[in-house]
């Protein structure tokens, strides 16, 4: 129990005297986790929703795939992203790893197939409520895929905050691409870990606490933001 | 010019099982037609059809017109009202945007028929909180919009009291008088009477009789159409 309680206290200090490592590598989280977000979800919500409306002939093999993919383990994705940056990698001139960017490669591979899954589920019901309409409307397949993201906007926002909970609090591959470099590329969850390492639990736990705080406002944020859960919006 | 549809030999199978046809038939270039006949004797597939979102196992169906021109100048009731999740005002502009209508003309559109079916002061509900005769007044509304030249209601009146069907019905005449041919199916023979200019009677996906609306209803043809119409159970 000293631990934690230790850990409340570190937490509440760091955040009183806006410690300015913290803010710096919670920036940098936010950072990594937001631009991985956005990127991913510009890929996975037409994606998702694209699924979900195309009939072709490997749509079940791919549906299959990308449900598999949302298990992907991020340390290994971690290791395969890390040795296409490294030096004598195929992108190694690009001269990205240990870099942020490289952190965020990472992450939107990691959390895309996440996104477009749930997306899919989601649309996919909306579909079958909007079918008919939208087949007799006589609608372009561009015109589906953005009647559904409006509509299911709800639904997406679900599936984008459920992308951001993973890309957050993921540790095993922005460690590796990242390397937990201080001011470049150390972030909450690899801090946590080296504190944790070190032994200084009273750290670790104060940095997780500021991890928690910070995931439940970017979630209040963008619920606000949206009006989602207010009475008589989808 | 007025839109006609020929039928040639149409055949809907689903799993082995003839759904509708082999039907032949011509549809008039004008008028009010109403489907009749009992469940499951293909009505909806043959609206379906006409419309062309239903595959056809066999034969043709063919409109006068380009098959472009075709889709875009029809439109279609479902039995079951489909509300976007949006507001009233939006569902009704939603075919309009999806033809890159002005914003003028769709705000003007949208207010003049929001006004015909009488949802003018519900423009901002929300649609799906709608009550069932609404949905069913603003899927109508929605259809029109677009001023198609063919119509297809698939029993619009099914579940409303007799002040709504009578506000359908009063928008269904106001649209053929202003040139929308109707295809309507329905269950209510008063409905049928009051509307039909001419009667396809479906029988086990066959259309069993083609008539006029007061010569099929005055002296139906075959028997089976006879008591269908004094209300026996006819399979």
């Amino acid at each position: 129990m000293n631990d934690i309680w230790a850990g409340l206290e570190a937490a509440f200090w760091l955040i009183v005297t806006l410690d300015a490592d913290l803010l710096e590598i919670t920036l940098r989280s936010l950072y990594v986790s937001l631009t991985a977000l956005v990127i991913a979800s510009a890929i996975a919500l037409p994606f998702g929703s694209w699924l979900a409306i195309r009939r072709f002939r490997y749509r079940r093999a791919t549906i299959a795939v990308l449900n598999a993919l949302m298990g992907l383990p991020p340390v290994v994705v971690g290791l395969v992203v890390f040795l296409l940056l490294s030096r004598s990698g195929p992108f190694g001139v690009l001269g990205l790893l240990f870099t942020p960017t490289a952190m965020i490669i990472a992450q939107v591979i990691i959390i895309t197939p996440l996104i477009a899954s749930i997306t899919h589920q989601a649309m996919r019901e909306l579909w079958a409520e909007y079918h008919d309409l939208l087949i007799s409307l006589n609608t372009s397949n561009w015109q589906r895929v953005t009647t559904l993201i409006v509509d299911g906007r709800r639904a997406l926002l679900t599936a984008s905050l459920a992308g951001f909970g993973r890309a957050i609090g993921e540790v095993g591959a922005i460690m590796i691409v990242g390397g937990n470099i201080e001011h470049a590329t150390r972030v909450l969850t690899t801090a946590i870990a080296l504190e944790t390492g070190k032994g200084d639990f009273a750290l670790a736990l104060g940095l997780g606490f500021v991890l928690i705080a910070l995931a439940l406002m970017v979630n209040f944020a963008i619920h606000a933001l949206s009006r989602t859960e207010r009475e008589g919006r989808w | 010019m007025a839109m006609t549809a020929t039928l040639q030999g149409a055949l809907v199978k689903r799993k082995g099982k003839t759904i509708l046809g082999p039907v032949t038939c011509d549809l008039l270039p004008e008028g009010i037609t109403i489907v009749l006949g009992p469940n499951g004797a293909g009505k909806t597939t043959l609206l379906k059809v006409l419309h062309g979102v239903e595959r056809l196992t066999e034969g043709t169906v063919r409109w006068n017109v380009s098959d472009e021109e075709a889709h875009t100048s029809q439109a279609y009731v479902f039995q079951s009202p489909i509300m976007l999740r949006r507001s009233v005002r939006q569902n009704l502009a939603y075919p309009l945007q999806l033809i890159r209508a002005s914003k003028a003309d769709i705000v003007r559109q949208t207010s003049h028929w929001a006004q015909r079916i009488g949802l003018a002061d519900a423009l901002d509900r929300p649609a799906t909180r709608l009550s069932g005769g609404e949905k069913q007044k603003l899927a109508l509304g929605r259809a029109l919009i677009r001023k198609p030249k063919v119509l297809f209601l698939d029993e619009p009146c099914a579940n409303l009291d007799g002040r709504a069907t009578r506000e359908i019905e009063n928008v269904l005449q106001e649209a053929y008088r202003t040139g929308t041919r109707i295809i309507m199916t329905t269950h209510d023979l008063g409905q049928a009477k009051r509307l039909a200019s001419d009667v396809i009677f479906l029988l086990k996906g066959q259309v069993h009789e083609q008539l006029p609306g007061s010569l099929f209803f005055d002296n139906p043809q075959t028997s089976e159409a006879r008591a269908f119409l004094q209300g026996d159970i006819v399979e």
